[in-house]
């Protein structure tokens, strides 16, 4: 392979060296459990407590020493299970049976709704327009007397809509329901602040942000009751059973830390490389941009060109050294697309033909060249095996974008 | 670790027979765009013998390998011969698919019996029904498995 253009980062992203120097120590020396009397164990202790804080001060959590407001999960999806059935069940204890979310949520939130419709609860999935975002007032206009959660996500990622989060909340928090985001996408990319968002609980990955896989954090605000999904030991103050990730939560912490302090920079640089992208991509015959125009993740670009199939576009990347991923049917081992696309609007035959690059400050003005010029070839390579396209060029077929 | 075997990625990558036959003597086209896979094949037929087939894909990677094997696999050969080309020997003689790709070989097969077909009634020659099944419909078997 010549080259290697990493842009798969809403996926997974690369450990930054900070991240991984961090958790070294507590693999190697540091190895005691931190529920253990001894030194080494006190000093894993110790580590866990430090990487609390700083998470906490990192998102905003820090209020009078509220550190005990961040809950070390396995990931982004425990942390949505987590936080949802717990608030749903808390609601249902007061006779709420309600819940409000979007319909482009990530799975991890939308199969633990289904999981509670079967249960007995109701949900109100709110739609997400051709834009791909919803207002405050549409999630206000949805609160009854029985709604026991808002779960709404923070940033979208296939699309990279921004949603209006501190709108969401201050609606959520006058009318008194439990407000939860997903804020896997949003956690190092934007500026988050837990309190000015009015947010109850959050959701987090590590390896978003250049940490380590299998590691994540749940914030829950001091008052809102949490409900542990694991049964076992004491750990988490018994919200979450078992032996604590050391390792990675202190790469986690470490690597947020280094998000965070570059977020401004880091942000201007992959919105201008993303518009960049945009601008050029845009000129290839019969393309579309998807999801929110103006409000966008710096690092996000989703385009569908029409009469390709996803994974052959990623394939003919593949070939040239480009990492990217597509919301096609193939490339999910369904027949369906992306229920993110679908909850857009577009069309069935429009969907199959989406590209998402999803940037990272690592990311180089040299590669974003040969991006401009690959991608263009490589949607004119699947053209020329297409009937589809065929069809549409000979004008058997209509044009739908 | 690949997702796809080596031949699998010699045909999507250089796909044999790619085109369209400007005076086909049969047109067989299967799968819809709704579903992300529609494969058209074109035959030339010449004293029962296809001497020529080329294809034009709209779908993955296995569809249009699928596409590419299964016209090798019948150009130069009697009807009589494709008739009995299934989707397992295609998906064989590219070295496997992986399970859920399975269906790309089925509508090789399927665009094939298809293309015959149309060439049969162009020409009124008589065949048995039997030997060309409806296509089945790809929409009533959507698994709904997760990825991300």
């Amino acid at each position: 392979m010549v080259k290697s253009v990493y842009v798969d980062n809403a996926a997974t992203t690369a450990m930054s060296d900070r991240a991984i120097e961090a958790m070294i120590p507590y693999l190697k020396e540091v190895y005691g459990n931190p529920s253990s009397l001894h030194t080494v164990g006190q000093v894993a202790k110790e580590a866990l407590f430090g990487a609390r804080q700083k998470i906490a001060d990192l998102i905003g959590a820090t209020v009078n020493d509220k550190i005990s407001e961040i809950y070390f999960t396995s990931g982004g999806s425990e942390a949505d299970n987590q936080a949802i059935r717990s608030a749903a069940y808390a609601g249902l204890a007061k006779g709420k049976k309600h819940v409000i979310s979007t319909t482009f949520e990530h799975h991890a939130v939308l199969h633990t709704l289904k999981k509670l419709e079967k249960e007995g609860f109701e949900v109100t999935y709110l739609d997400v327009h051709s834009y791909g975002n919803i207002t405050a007032a549409e999630v206000e206009a949805a609160i009854r007397p029985d709604t026991a959660l808002v779960t709404v996500m923070y940033a979208n990622n296939e699309v990279g809509s921004v949603l209006p989060i501190r709108e969401i909340g201050a609606v959520c928090r006058a009318k008194k329901v439990i407000f939860h985001t997903d804020a896997v996408q949003a956690v190092g990319h934007l500026p988050v602040n837990v309190v000015e968002d009015n947010i109850d609980m959050l959701s987090a990955s590590a390896h978003k942000f250049h940490g380590p896989k299998g590691v994540g954090f749940l914030y829950c605000r001091t008052g809102v009751p949490l409900k542990s999904l694991i049964e076992g030991g004491a750990q988490e103050r018994k919200r979450r059973a078992g032996t604590e990730n050391i390792a990675g939560v202190c790469a986690m912490a470490s690597a947020l830390e280094e998000a965070v302090s570059n977020l401004d920079k880091n942000m201007k640089k992959q919105a201008a490389m993303r518009d960049r992208l945009i601008a050029g991509l845009s000129k290839i015959p019969h393309s579309k941009l998807n999801g929110d125009t103006k409000n966008r993740l710096p690092g996000n670009v989703n385009m569908c060109f029409e009469g390709t199939e996803g994974e052959s576009l990623l394939l003919h990347l593949d070939a040239k050294g480009i990492c990217a991923s597509s919301g096609s049917a193939c490339t999910t081992a369904s027949l369906e697309p992306s229920h993110v696309l679908l909850a857009l609007g577009i069309p069935h035959e429009i969907a199959h033909g989406s590209l998402r690059i999803s940037l990272s400050e690592e990311n180089t003005e040299e590669e974003i060249d040969y991006l401009l010029e690959q991608v263009p070839v490589a949607v004119d390579e699947v053209r020329a095996v297409s009937c589809l396209w065929d069809d549409l060029k000979n004008g058997k077929r209509e044009h739908l974008i | 670790m690949a997702l796809y075997s080596e031949k699998v990625m010699d045909h999507f990558t250089n796909p044999r027979n790619v085109g369209i036959i400007e005076d086909a003597d049969g047109i067989g086209e299967v799968g819809n765009a709704r579903c992300g896979d529609i494969m058209k094949i074109y035959i030339k037929v010449n004293d029962g013998i296809l001497t020529d087939v080329k294809f034009k894909t709209f779908g993955c990677g296995s569809a249009i390998a699928s596409s590419s094997m299964a016209t090798e696999m019948i150009k130069g050969k009697p009807i009589s011969e494709a008739l009995t080309l299934t989707n397992k020997a295609v998906a064989e003689a590219l070295d496997g698919l992986p399970a859920h790709k399975m269906h790309c070989s089925v509508l090789a097969e399927e665009a094939i019996r298809a293309a015959i077909k149309d060439y049969y009634d162009k020409n009124g020659i008589e065949y048995d029904l039997a030997q060309f099944p409806e296509p089945h419909d790809e929409e009533e078997e959507h698994a709904h498995n997760d990825e991300d």
